[in-house]
C-alpha cells in the first residue's frame, strides 16, 4: 500500500449544487486498489493539501468519483478543478458499509445534505443486487431544494423500486415537497423495524437524532450503521487525529456500528 | 410500521373505537385551505394520505412554509388550549384524505372519560414535544458548512 | 528489527574498555552509535564516538516538574534515569519529508523521499523504553498500513540495552510491568556494577548479531558472582521506585471516569503546553505541512509532531471537537491508559515517568490516576 499519493486526471466536473462539485477521475498511471462503498481515500490538491473524502460512485474499471463541497483550502482548490486537471490520490483507507448485513434485508438509507455523498454507492449497488436485498427506502434531507445532491439520479432511483422522500429545512418558491427535518420521514414511508438496516450519514446531531428516532420505533442498535467524521490527516491511523475514544476511525470507521458508537457520541468533547 | 395513525398507534383499541365513534372522513382538494393563523381551532385531522403544508403569512412575501406533515400524522393541537385559535395556516399540498375529529366532543369526552383522556394528552404532549425538537434541531441549520457555531 | 530473545545467554564481563570497544565495533559495522551524554545539563541522546561520551559519574535528581543534574563519586555511566529525549526522536522522527509533488506542464509527478536512513546503534537503552519501542512497533508497522519511514529506520536498528538500577523519583515501570529488568527485544543488554570488586558491565546478547558483537568484545566470561551481583542490584532498584501506578484495571478505570470532576481540577491546572506528549516515548500523533516554493511548480508533504492538547488537533469544519483543557488533557490521559489498550493492546504508558519530570506545573500522571481511583471507590461507597 502506497502512502505516496498517486496521479489521478480529472475527466469529468459536475456541479451539484452551488458549493458541491462532484469530480470523476481515472488514474494517471498506476491505480489505487479498488473502493467499496463508505470507504475513502485521501485527495491532494496540488501544493495545498489533503483531505479525506468518501466515493461517491465506484465506476467501471479504476475511475472514481468523489463529491466535494467546498468548506475550506484544499476542498475550495478541489471544486475549482476543471477536466484535464490532476490530483493526487491514495487510498482505499477505512471500513465501508457493511453490506453483508444488510443481506436479505430491507435497506433503509437516510442521509443529510453532503452525508449522501458516500452512501450513493450503497444506493446503486442494492439497486444493482435486487434479489440480495428487500426493499431499498432512501430519506433525504437537505438545507434548501437547490442543496439537494444528485437530483436527476434519484429519479432513476425511484423507477428502478426505491422508495426515495426527500424533506428540506427551507423550501423556496415553487417546493412542493416536504419540509422538516429528516427523521419526520420515517414515519411517512412503509418501512418494518424487524427486517431493516439502516445505514446514516450527515451532521452529527442529525445522527443521533435520526438514531433515537429509529430506536423510538423498533429498530435495534446492532441493524443501525453509522459513518462518523473526525480530523482525518494520514488515513492510515498512524496520526492519531481520527480517535473517538477507544476508536481510530481511520482504520476501525468512518463506519461503526451503533451498538459501538452509541456510548461514545454520548460523552461531550470526546 | 402499522397503518394506524401515530395518534392512536398504542392506544387500547376500546379507547380507540370510542374515539372513532367522533370522527368523520374528510377530504380536501389540492390547495384547498384548511385553516388559517388566528381562526378557530375547532377540530383536527388525522392525515391518511397526502401532505399539508403548515405555513406563515410574511408581509410582502408569500406564505412561507416552516412544515409539512405527512400520512399517520396528527394536523392540529391548537384546540386542546384556550383560546383555541391556529397558530399557523394549513394548505393542502395535493389532495389529502384524512379523519377529522371535532374538538368540542373530543374534549368532553376526554373529561367523562378521564383515562382515555390522559392516554390521549399524554400522546399529543409526545407530538408536541417531538415537533419541539425537530425544531430545535433545524435551528441549528445543521446543513451548513460551519453550522450555526459562531466561529 | 530485532529478532527475538535467545535463551538467556551466560554472557561476558567487561570493563569500560569493552564498552570503548562496544562503541568502536558498532561504528566499524555501519552503525551510527547514539547513546547518553551530557549536554546543557541534561542527559541527552546523541551520536557518539567513543564510549568516553557517556554520562560516567553524573546522576539525575527527578521531581515533579524538576530534573537536576548531579555528579557522582561511583564514576557509574547509566545510574541516571530517563533523560528528556527518547528513542523515537531517531525512530519516528519530528520532522519528516515524506514526498516531493513536481508539476510539469499538466503532469503532476510524485516521488517519496527515500533517504535512506542511518543505521542506528542505541546504546542504553533503559528497559521502559524497549517496551516503548515495541509499544510504537506494534502502533506504526503491525497494523494493514506500515509507515516506510519508522520501518526504515526501526528495521536496521541494532539495540543496546541497559538494566536499570537507579531509578529516580518519577519512575514507577515496576507497576506497569516494564522494567527494571529488561523485557525481550534487544541485541545486547548490560547491567552496569560498580563495588568494591570495580567497574563491570555484565552484558548477554539477544539475537544472532547481538551475539557476534559479545564475541567480539574483550571480556570474560561472566563469573557467577557478576551475574548474582547485578541481578541483585536489578532487584533493589524495584524496590525502590519512586511512584507507583494504582493496582487497577486501567483500561475499565479510564472509561469508567470519563464524567470524574478530577478533570476539571487537572484542567485548572494544566497549561495544555504539550511538554508530557513531546517527551513521552510512545506519544506518536503527527500532522502534515504542505509547502510549495516560489515558482508553485514544487510542492512537498512534511509530517511532523503533533500534540493533542493543541486546539487545532481535533479540528471539524464548525470547530475543535475538543475545545476545552479538561477534555483535552482527559484525551491525552485516558488514551495513554485506556483506549491504547482497544487500539494497540497494551498500555501507551511504560512508566519512565518523564511527563512527571517535565510538566511545568508539576502534574504527575500517577496522582491523577489514583485520584480517578479513588474517586470511584468513593462513588461505589456511597449509599446513594
Amino acid at each position: 500500500m502506497t502512502t505516496v499519493p498517486l496521479p489521478y486526471r480529472v475527466t469529468a466536473v459536475s456541479a451539484e449544487t452551488a458549493d458541491c462539485v462532484s469530480l470523476e477521475v481515472a488514474p494517471v498511471g498506476r491505480a489505487l486498489p479498488e473502493f467499496s462503498p463508505g470507504r475513502f481515500a485521501m485527495v491532494y490538491a496540488f501544493g495545498v493539501g489533503e483531505v479525506p473524502i468518501s466515493v461517491s460512485a465506484i465506476g467501471a474499471g479504476p475511475r472514481l468519483v468523489h463529491t466535494v463541497r467546498a468548506i475550506g483550502a484544499v476542498t475550495g482548490a478541489l471544486c475549482r478543478l476543471r477536466a484535464g486537471d490532476t490530483i493526487g490520490l491514495r487510498g482505499p483507507y477505512g471500513t465501508g458499509w457493511d453490506l453483508e448485513a444488510a443481506a436479505g434485508l430491507d435497506v433503509l438509507v437516510v442521509a443529510g445534505g453532503i452525508g449522501l455523498a458516500p452512501l450513493r454507492p450503497v444506493v446503486r449497488h442494492v439497486l444493482d443486487h435486487p434479489g440480495r436485498y428487500g426493499r431499498l427506502r432512501a430519506l433525504l434531507g437537505a438545507r434548501t431544494p437547490a442543496d439537494l445532491l444528485y437530483g436527476e439520479e434519484l429519479e432513476h432511483w425511484r423507477r428502478a423500486s426505491a422508495q426515495v422522500e426527500v424533506t428540506v429545512d427551507r423550501p423556496g418558491p415553487g417546493w412542493r415537497g416536504s419540509v422538516g427535518v429528516v427523521t419526520t420521514l420515517l414515519d411517512r414511508v412503509d418501512w418494518r423495524p424487524d427486517r431493516t438496516e439502516a445505514l446514516i450519514c450527515g451532521p452529527e446531531v442529525m445522527i443521533r437524532h435520526t438514531v433515537r428516532a429509529l430506536l423510538a420505533r423498533g429498530l435495534p442498535a446492532r441493524r443501525v450503521q453509522v459513518s462518523l467524521e473526525r480530523n482525518m490527516r494520514c488515513g492510515t491511523g498512524h496520526c492519531g487525529h481520527c480517535q473517538l475514544g477507544p476508536l481510530l476511525l481511520c482504520r476501525d470507521g468512518p463506519v461503526v456500528g451503533y451498538d459501538r458508537a452509541r456510548p461514545l457520541l454520548a460523552v461531550r468533547e470526546l | 410500521m402499522t397503518g394506524w395513525p401515530l395518534l392512536l398507534e398504542t392506544l387500547p383499541r376500546v379507547q380507540r373505537d370510542r374515539l372513532f365513534t367522533l370522527a368523520d372522513e374528510r377530504e380536501f382538494r389540492a390547495g384547498s385551505t384548511l385553516f388559517d393563523e388566528g381562526g378557530v381551532a375547532d377540530r383536527f385531522w388525522l392525515i391518511r394520505s397526502g401532505e399539508v403544508a403548515l405555513d406563515v403569512y410574511v408581509p410582502g412575501r408569500r406564505a412561507q412554509v416552516v412544515e409539512t406533515l405527512g400520512p399517520r400524522q396528527q394536523l392540529g393541537w391548537s384546540w386542546i388550549f384556550p383560546p383555541y385559535r391556529w397558530h399557523l395556516g394549513a394548505r393542502a399540498l395535493g389532495p389529502v384524505r384524512t379523519w377529522e375529529f371535532p374538538a368540542a366532543e373530543v374534549r368532553e369526552l376526554c373529561m367523562a372519560d378521564t383515562e382515555l383522556g390522559y392516554e390521549l394528552m399524554l400522546r399529543c404532549a409526545a407530538l408536541i414535544a417531538d415537533r419541539l425538537q425537530a425544531t430545535r434541531l433545524r435551528l441549528l441549520d445543521l446543513y451548513t458548512p460551519h453550522g450555526s457555531v459562531p466561529s | 528489527m530485532s529478532a527475538p530473545t535467545l535463551p538467556s545467554a551466560e554472557g561476558v564481563a567487561i570493563g569500560k574498555e569493552g564498552l570503548v570497544a562496544l562503541v568502536n565495533v558498532l561504528r566499524a559495522r555501519g552503525y551510527t552509535v547514539v547513546g547518553p551524554t551530557v549536554r546543557d545539563g541534561a542527559i541527552v541522546l546523541e551520536e557518539l564516538e567513543s564510549a568516553g561520551q557517556l554520562p560516567y559519574g553524573w546522576g539525575v535528581d527527578l521531581e515533579a516538574g524538576q530534573y537536576r543534574l548531579r555528579s557522582r563519586t561511583d564514576g557509574a555511566a547509566f545510574a541516571n534515569a530517563a533523560g528528556p529525549q527518547s528513542w523515537k526522536t531517531f525512530l519516528h522522527p519530528a520532522r519528516v519529508r515524506q514526498w516531493t509533488a513536481e508539476r510539469t506542464g499538466g503532469e503532476l509527478v510524485i516521488e517519496a523521499d527515500d533517504t535512506t536512513p542511518p543505521r542506528f546503534a542505541f546504546l542504553g537503552v533503559r528497559p521502559c523504553d524497549l517496551r516503548a519501542i515495541a509499544v510504537q512497533d506494534r502502533i506504526l508497522t503491525a497494523g494493514p498500513h506500515s509507515d516506510p519511514v519508522y520501518r526504515g529506520r526501526r528495521s536496521g536498528a541494532f539495540l543496546v540495552a541497559v538494566e536499570c538500577t537507579e531509578p529516580g523519583a518519577t519512575c514507577f515501570c515496576v507497576s506497569m510491568g516494564t522494567g527494571p529488568a529488561a523485557g525481550p527485544g534487544y541485541d545486547l543488554v548490560l547491567t552496569e556494577l560498580v563495588d568494591d570488586e570495580g567497574h563491570r558491565f555484565w552484558i548477554r546478547g539477544g539475537s544472532p548479531e547481538g551475539a557476534e558483537i559479545l564475541a567480539e568484545l574483550p571480556g570474560e566470561p561472566a563469573p557467577e558472582a557478576v551475574c548474582r551481583a547485578a541481578a541483585g542490584a536489578v532487584a533493589s532498584a524495584a524496590e525502590r521506585m519512586g511512584r507507583r501506578m494504582p493496582d487497577t484495571d486501567m483500561r475499565r478505570l479510564m472509561a469508567e471516569t470519563l464524567e470524574a470532576p478530577r478533570w476539571d481540577d487537572v484542567a485548572s491546572r494544566c497549561l495544555t503546553c504539550g511538554n508530557c506528549t513531546m517527551v513521552c516515548p510512545t506519544c506518536f500523533c503527527t500532522t502534515t505541512e504542505d509547502v510549495t516554493d516560489l515558482t508553485g511548480d514544487h510542492a512537498e508533504r512534511w509530517r511532523v509532531w503533533d500534540v493533542c492538547f493543541d486546539l487545532d488537533f481535533s479540528y471539524l469544519p464548525g470547530g475543535p471537537v475538543r475545545a476545552s483543557s479538561r477534555s483535552r488533557y482527559r484525551q491525552w490521559l485516558t488514551h495513554k491508559l485506556g483506549t491504547w489498550y482497544d487500539q494497540f493492546g497494551s498500555s501507551g504508558c511504560v512508566g519512565c515517568g518523564r511527563c512527571i519530570v517535565w510538566c511545568p506545573v508539576a502534574i504527575d500522571i500517577t496522582e491523577e490516576a489514583a485520584a480517578l481511583y479513588d474517586w470511584t471507590r468513593r462513588t461505589e461507597d456511597d449509599p446513594r
